[in-house]
């Protein structure tokens, strides 16, 4: 038995020092679980509980504002961060018993989605008071809390926005042919595509793209590479979100950067598109949960938004202090329903037919 | 129920080791449970028309050529690997063998990152196949390298004796005798590449795992994607079983005596084919990934290092991961047992189903787990117990394959004298059989816990409220395009995963070496 037990014992040692430092930090981490756990149970009274947002929005983006959020009101946040899709399919299976007050989102068909299933109460008016018309969602249960758009990103060495593209159809003019840049694989470019299928049609979005392919888009890994693309030269034109000239004017100077966006009005390729929140079913506290809500579209928010991340905010007048942007109520969204992008799946198949996946 | 079973089964087991066995099938059951409820609540109709898209069937097909693919550049490097570094004078082998091990630790989506960073060119099925081959050898090398370290030479110098040339004593004799562990590496390996969504994601390759997670994000509907999920379990169950029938079927050493260990092969003017080898491969799964680390490390200097949150987090972590593999671990060991010392239909369909977590997406696992737990255990929803538990149905697989082999190459007499000296089943358990197979199950431990360490989808669902581990910190960082401030995570993360991989790599290569 010498053989086995020299190495057994060293081997035990090191699974036995492990097991003692993992316990050890159960013990440390142990107690505060249970502290949380209490008031889920509703006993303490003046102890504020804390409000559990699901978000969908990530943390770096969105942190500092719940934090202000905290600061303001007392109310004690305890936030979960995850994928928006995935939260969606958490709380649909956590059912009843989901201790998410607030969902945050990062686009409207994910709220749509829990809307439709009854997961959000609505919310009272003085919510979403100031909101643009068009971003509270029509039964009242989430509203939207920044915005983003598609836009015609372009070289202003080379373009005026008069020669720009001002819809889908111009975009196949003989003109752009290997002139224009997009990311496929992107989300927001899935999304683009699948606004286009909304708009005219499986057929229509099928021949348009067969027709946009045949002009020879270059393509990039993703919307910051479309930028470079136009700023080497590589191109004239790019399909992007809104604020990705944002951190390339950051980093080069406005006044040395030649991209420029251009705003498209009432087509696909100026979808606008929203992230936002509602008031969950399960909520323990619905009026506190609305508390958060209404602070999320208040003009403080709202500033943030346009300050930190440059999207939209989702109230008139409010002005960007960094970036150079119209307000929400000059973008003219085209005739589409947020909640009917929801058909990915078939985007998807459509694009891998047209080989453009 | 089961215990009865496998008590009839399983030829007068020890009753712990059939609870504890039981215990851990019901666990692994869970998310068979859920897929099998969400899918068929709209009925058999429903889910007949979710499986016959054609688009179900070409992720399928994408799906079972990439895990094909990569199973083989994943046998083939790593037993090469192994070879090199266990049977060979290639210079330096002591430090490749660790760096063979190392890229366990890096999770795949920051390889995925680092390469698409670097080569954006790489995208498609090319670059899927490069990265998760580069992320999943680890899986054959120390499973090769364990059973080549593990002495025994007295075959091939017979063969050699017998007048067989170097090179034919390699394929026939050599190869013969790591078979099982190859398969057993390959095992994983396709198991893992099946469930990976990170890279088929940053590589646009179009997987069945990455259409569950479209689904999930086009439809907002749980239904299809479980449905999918269901399909995703009858491939592991194949995989599986195949890998279970062609290891019956091949030799195990059957010498009694003490297998001594053999000297090392000379490689001669081979030796710079070796070292390229070996270069080529630890630059593909670790060098890449490395530079991408240290370019982005560098760039966010300016941005600042969070000292106080990067050690809470690393914490956290070492405390999730830990506590992981000790529950795993546990359910492993009466699993493997019974698997190396009682084989019969059920001990054999018990094994089986251990391994269908592994091949499900986090995010599957992880909702089953949501599903069930609110409803049946609802004190204990996104506390630590939870999360644990969820990490035992994730990684189950890769401690029970570990712990059976080293169980199996524990001798049975040694057992039997026990027994015959009037020690009871259970005293024989604790006191010979887990003693002997000691280095195999410290190495299951370690395996799990790099796994739990950088694992994401079930974490952030099932978390304890205040827990933030490495991977969430990268993942918040790196959704935001923040590289520079997920370097620092990413590093750290790496760096704890490393000292497992040592103690595994260890461990595995020195079994019965003293």
């Amino acid at each position: 038995m010498q053989i086995t037990e020299r190495p057994t014992s060293h081997h035990w040692r090191l699974l036995a020092a492990g097991a003692a430092t993992a316990l050890a930090l159960t013990a440390c981490a142990g107690s505060p679980a249970g502290d949380d756990a209490a008031p889920q149970d509703g006993a303490t009274a003046g102890e504020a509980a804390a409000l559990t947002v699901y978000s969908g929005r990530s943390e770096s983006r969105v942190q500092d504002l719940l934090a202000q959020f905290e600061a303001e009101s007392g109310i004690p946040l305890d936030v979960r961060y995850g994928d928006t899709a995935e939260l969606v399919a958490q709380v649909l299976e956590e059912g009843e018993a989901s201790p998410a007050d607030v969902f945050f989102a990062q686009d409207a068909g994910a709220l749509g989605a829990l809307s439709e299933a009854g997961r959000l109460i609505p919310l009272d008016d003085e919510v979403h008071e100031g909101v643009v018309d068009g971003y509270v969602a029509a039964d009242g249960t989430w509203t939207a809390t920044s915005a983003r758009a598609r836009v015609i990103a372009y070289d202003s060495q080379e373009l005026t926005p008069e020669e720009l593209p001002q819809n889908l159809d111009d975009l196949l003019d003989p003109r752009w042919q290997g002139q224009i840049g997009f990311p496929p694989g992107n989300s927001s470019w899935n999304t683009f595509v699948t606004a286009v299928r909304v708009d005219r049609g499986d057929d229509g979005a099928r021949q348009w793209l067969a027709d946009f392919d045949a002009q020879n888009p270059e393509r990039f890994n993703n919307n910051h590479g479309v930028i470079d693309g136009i700023e080497n030269g590589q191109i004239q034109i790019g399909l992007v979100n809104h604020y990705y000239i944002y951190s390339k004017m950051e980093e080069l100077g406005e006044e040395n950067l030649r991209t420029r966006n251009h705003h498209v009005g009432g087509d696909p390729l100026g979808l606008v598109n929203v992230a936002g929140a509602g008031v969950m079913d399960t909520a323990d506290d619905p009026a506190r949960a609305q508390e958060l809500v209404a602070f999320l579209t208040s003009e403080t928010a709202q500033q943030y938004f346009v300050d930190t991340s440059g999207e939209y905010a989702v109230r008139s007048g409010i002005t960007s202090t960094v970036y150079d942007m119209p307000d929400i109520t000059e973008l003219e969204q085209p005739d589409i329903d947020l909640a009917d992008l929801r058909t990915l799946e078939e985007t998807l198949e459509m694009l891998q037919e047209a080989g453009m996946s | 129920m089961l215990r009865d079973a496998l008590r009839r089964r399983s030829g007068g087991a020890a009753p712990a080791l059939l609870t504890g066995a039981a215990l851990a099938g019901l666990l692994m059951l869970t998310p068979l449970v859920y897929l099998a409820v969400r899918s068929f609540e709209r009925g058999p109709a429903y889910v007949a028309n979710v499986l016959t898209r054609p688009r179900t069937g070409q992720l399928f097909a994408n799906t079972v050529v990439l895990t094909a693919a990569a199973t083989l550049v994943c046998m083939v490097a790593g037993t090469v690997a192994a070879w090199l570094v266990v049977r060979t004078d290639l210079p330096g082998r002591r430090v490749w063998g660790v760096l063979f091990a190392l890229p366990l630790a890096v999770p795949s989506y920051v390889a995925g990152f680092g390469w698409i960073s670097g080569f954006p060119g790489i995208v498609g099925f090319g670059g899927t196949l490069l990265v998760l081959s580069s992320v999943s050898f680890p899986y054959v090398f120390l499973a090769v390298s364990a059973t080549l370290s593990r002495g025994d030479a007295g075959m091939e110098e017979a063969a050699r004796s017998l007048g067989l040339g170097p090179v034919r004593v390699l394929l026939t004799v050599t190869l013969r005798r790591v078979w099982p562990a190859v398969l057993a590496g390959a095992l994983l390996v396709a198991l893992s590449v099946i469930s990976d969504f990170g890279v088929p994601s940053l590589m646009r390759f179009e997987t069945f795992t990455l259409g569950i997670f479209t689904r999930y994000r086009s439809t907002f509907d749980p239904t299809p994607a479980a449905v999918l999920g269901l399909a995703l379990v009858a491939l592991a169950l194949v995989v599986t079983v195949a890998e279970a029938r062609v290891r019956g079927r091949s030799t195990e050493r059957v010498g009694r005596g003490a297998g001594r260990r053999a000297g090392p092969t000379p490689l001669g003017r081979w030796t710079p084919a070796g070292m390229l080898f070996v270069l080529v491969v630890v630059g593909v799964s670790l060098g890449v990934p490395a530079y991408s680390l240290t370019v982005w490390t560098v760039a966010g200097a300016s941005a600042g290092i969070d000292g106080p949150h990067l050690v809470a987090t690393a914490l956290d972590t070492f405390q999730v991961a830990g506590l992981g593999a000790l529950l795993t671990v546990a359910l492993a060991l009466p699993v493997g047992v019974l698997a190396a010392r009682h084989r019969g239909r059920v001990v054999r369909a018990l094994e089986n189903i251990t391994y269908l977590g592994f091949a499900l997406p986090g995010v599957t696992v992880g909702l089953a787990l949501v599903y069930l737990g609110i409803r049946v255990f609802p004190h204990f929803y996104q506390q630590l117990p939870m999360l644990i538990a969820g990490y035992a149905v994730l990684f189950l697989p890769l401690a029970v394959g570990i712990v059976r082999t080293a169980v199996s190459d524990a001798p049975v007499r040694l057992e039997e004298a026990s027994r015959s000296l009037g020690r009871g089943r259970m005293q024989t358990l604790a006191r010979v059989t887990v003693p002997l197979a000691a280095p195999g199950i410290v190495a299951a431990a370690a395996l799990v816990f790099v796994s739990v360490a950088r694992e994401l989808p079930a974490t952030l669902m099932l978390r304890p409220t205040g827990t933030e581990t490495l991977a969430m910190a990268i993942w918040s960082r790196t959704g935001a395009s923040q590289f520079a401030a997920a370097a620092p995570y990413a590093v750290l993360l790496v760096a704890l995963a490393a000292i497992p991989t040592l103690v595994l790599d260890r461990v595995l290569r020195r079994r019965g070496g003293d």
